[in-house]
């Protein structure tokens, strides 16, 4: 694979859900070990992208390429296992177990011993569980969580099932890892303290595509920014850049400027 | 103390009580019982990895401890086949229709789920019911062949007793040694959530199907031993009220609790020998003591009397 290469690319993507189109002619590509964010307003077609992305959704026409081979219409499970891993907006963790179960069940593409390796448990099994465990406790170092490890993640405060749930979607060793605002529901210390996690897992070669509505963190953690305006990209380009992006403050300011627009007329009116 | 030890503690208790029993106990009806009790056991655990764990719901099992039953007596009597080759051939042949009826069955849910296996343990039944040159048909299935091994006879209750709760110590290792290990925590995630699980890359579909045909396994070797205690089967015995006793043992005894398979195999084998003094009454009284179970114990006997004991433990500490 040569340098130039992108780890996914969304060429000329559609969706429509009945008659309403909620993408269209949507592209842009993400490079190995760099941060995107992808903004635009409520509705803009944020989380329809990540869906496709993640495999919820089919996608209609278009093509998704991961490491250059498609990926449109995968199975959710077989994504994970060439390398997507995901976080969710309202933070699903497997309630029910503890902190390291949850870790342990993250590595599960990692992991291979099946029903049969498990009841004769199998000198392989037993050394792929200790390693298991071991990378469970090194991902909750990661994260500082080690010594909530045997807690029952439901009792955890939110911030920190948040944290966990990062861990987990990194114990699936994944090369693309898709957040799904993550900093909802934070507070700005612990907003920061994610921006830095974030970071570093860009160090370790992983490529992060972050649907954000929290602007500071976005812009300040992001190498690349798409903008997404009624379904179609308005933009992309450093974070600097779309701050100064004519389009862009449109999209954002653009019913405000309207109001503005239609009062002076108004008030010309009344002048005449 | 880790797992590893304590379970080893566990399991030389069990076979400590076994053989307590098997050796002071000499009464017919009392050994009897027991060997129910361990026949139960192996219903339970089986649909207990299915339902306690994965959280799929089935209502039609009574199908596989009756293909269990029926196959072992159709092979050892029509195709004279040694108990013991009949063994995995009816196991196999319960865990092939679990696979073929699985794959479309365990698309569904909840309700529907629950919907769909019922269907599918009434057709079984009729199966039996009617296919009567194979099966004898609804008057039953007589001259199955006792099982002996080599010099041992099983023909004693004793011997069977022995026997029947060797094959459950068996399955209680194999349940546990499951139950710990990758494929049983992504059961228990499927439990959680389904689309969570397969976000984090189970393939919960296929895990589904294992399990559910796991857990056919384990009924068919319980009517495997039914019917060689027996000797006589007849439809009524598979019917639907055995698939809802079933789940009645899963969910009174503790749902994902190993020791509750056999704790709730236990109580709904015995309880209706106990009530037999009620005479006419017996089943509102049945139905009574279920009811006050799940309404005092929802999480079942296991979960229910571990949480009294912690609560008492504590009291005490303050």
């Amino acid at each position: 694979m040569t340098n130039n290469h992108s780890l996914l690319e969304i060429k000329s993507v559609y969706k429509a859900f009945g008659g309403v189109e909620a993408l269209s002619d949507i592209s842009f590509s993400l490079k190995t070990g760099s941060i995107t964010g992808l903004i635009g307003p409520n509705g803009a077609g944020k989380t329809t992208l990540f869906n496709l992305i993640s495999g919820i959704f089919p996608t209609d026409k278009g093509d998704i390429l991961f490491n250059g081979a498609s990926i449109k219409n995968t199975k959710v499970h077989k994504l994970v296992e060439r390398g997507i891993a995901r976080t969710f907006q309202n933070v699903e963790l497997f309630e029910s177990m503890t902190v390291l179960e949850n870790i342990l069940v993250g590595q599960h593409t990692q992991t291979r011993c099946g029903i049969w390796g498990s009841i004769t448990r199998l000198p392989w099994v037993s050394v792929e569980e200790k390693k298991a465990r071991q990378r469970a406790m090194e991902l909750l170092d990661f994260v500082g969580l080690r010594e909530h490890s045997s807690k029952t993640s439901s009792d955890l405060p939110f911030g920190w099932q948040r944290l966990l749930e990062l861990a987990r979607a990194m114990a699936a060793q994944p090369k693309l890892l898709l957040l799904d605002e993550p900093a909802a529901g934070l507070n700005i210390m612990e907003t920061l303290q994610l921006g830095e996690l974030i970071k570093k897992i860009r160090e370790r070669g992983v490529a992060v595509l972050l649907v954000e509505h929290d602007m500071s963190l976005t812009m300040e953690i992001s190498d690349w920014i798409v903008v997404l305006d009624q379904g179609r990209k308005i933009a992309e380009g450093t974070p600097r850049s779309v701050q100064d992006d004519e389009a862009v403050l449109k999209a954002y300011l653009g019913t405000a400027s309207k109001k503005v627009k239609a009062e002076s007329r108004i008030n010309r009116k009344n002048y005449k | 103390m880790n797992s590893t030890t304590r379970n080893s503690i566990i399991y030389v208790i069990f076979i400590l009580a076994v053989s307590l029993a098997g050796y002071y106990i000499n009464n017919f009806y009392y050994l009897q019982v027991l060997t129910f009790i361990g026949i139960n056991t192996l219903l339970a655990l089986g649909l207990n990895m299915l339902m306690g764990y994965a959280g799929q719901i089935s209502l039609g099992h009574a199908a596989f401890y009756g293909i269990g039953a029926y196959g072992t007596a159709i092979l050892t009597v029509h195709c004279h086949l040694s108990p013991w080759l009949a063994l995995p051939g009816a196991i196999i042949a319960a865990m092939l229709v679990a696979y073929i009826v699985g794959i479309p069955t365990l698309k569904l849910s909840g309700y529907y789920l629950g919907m769909g296996t019922l269907g599918f343990g009434m057709i079984v039944n009729i199966i039996f019911r009617e296919w009567s040159s194979m099966t004898g048909g609804a008057s039953g299935f007589i001259g199955i062949p006792p099982l002996e091994l080599g010099p041992v006879s099983f023909s004693s209750a004793k011997n069977y007793f022995y026997l029947v709760w060797g094959f459950v110590l068996i399955s209680i290792i194999i349940c546990r040694r499951i139950v710990d290990s990758r494929v049983g925590r992504a059961l228990r995630a499927i439990h959680d959530s389904e689309k969570t699980s397969a976000a984090i890359g189970v393939d919960t579909s296929k895990l589904k199907l294992q399990v559910f045909v796991l857990s056919a396994g384990f009924s068919a070797l319980a009517g495997f031993l039914y019917a060689h205690l027996i000797l006589f089967i007849s439809p009524g015995t598979f019917s639907f009220i055995t698939s809802i006793r079933m789940v009645t043992m899963v969910v009174i005894g503790g749902m994902a609790s190993i020791w509750g398979a056999l704790l709730g195999a236990s109580l709904l084998t015995l309880l209706p020998e106990w009530l037999h003094a009620f005479s006419e009454f017996e089943m509102v009284v049945y139905g009574l003591i279920l009811m006050t179970v799940m309404i005092f114990l929802p999480k079942g006997l296991t979960k229910g009397i571990l949480d009294i004991i912690e609560r008492m433990v504590k009291k005490h500490d303050q």
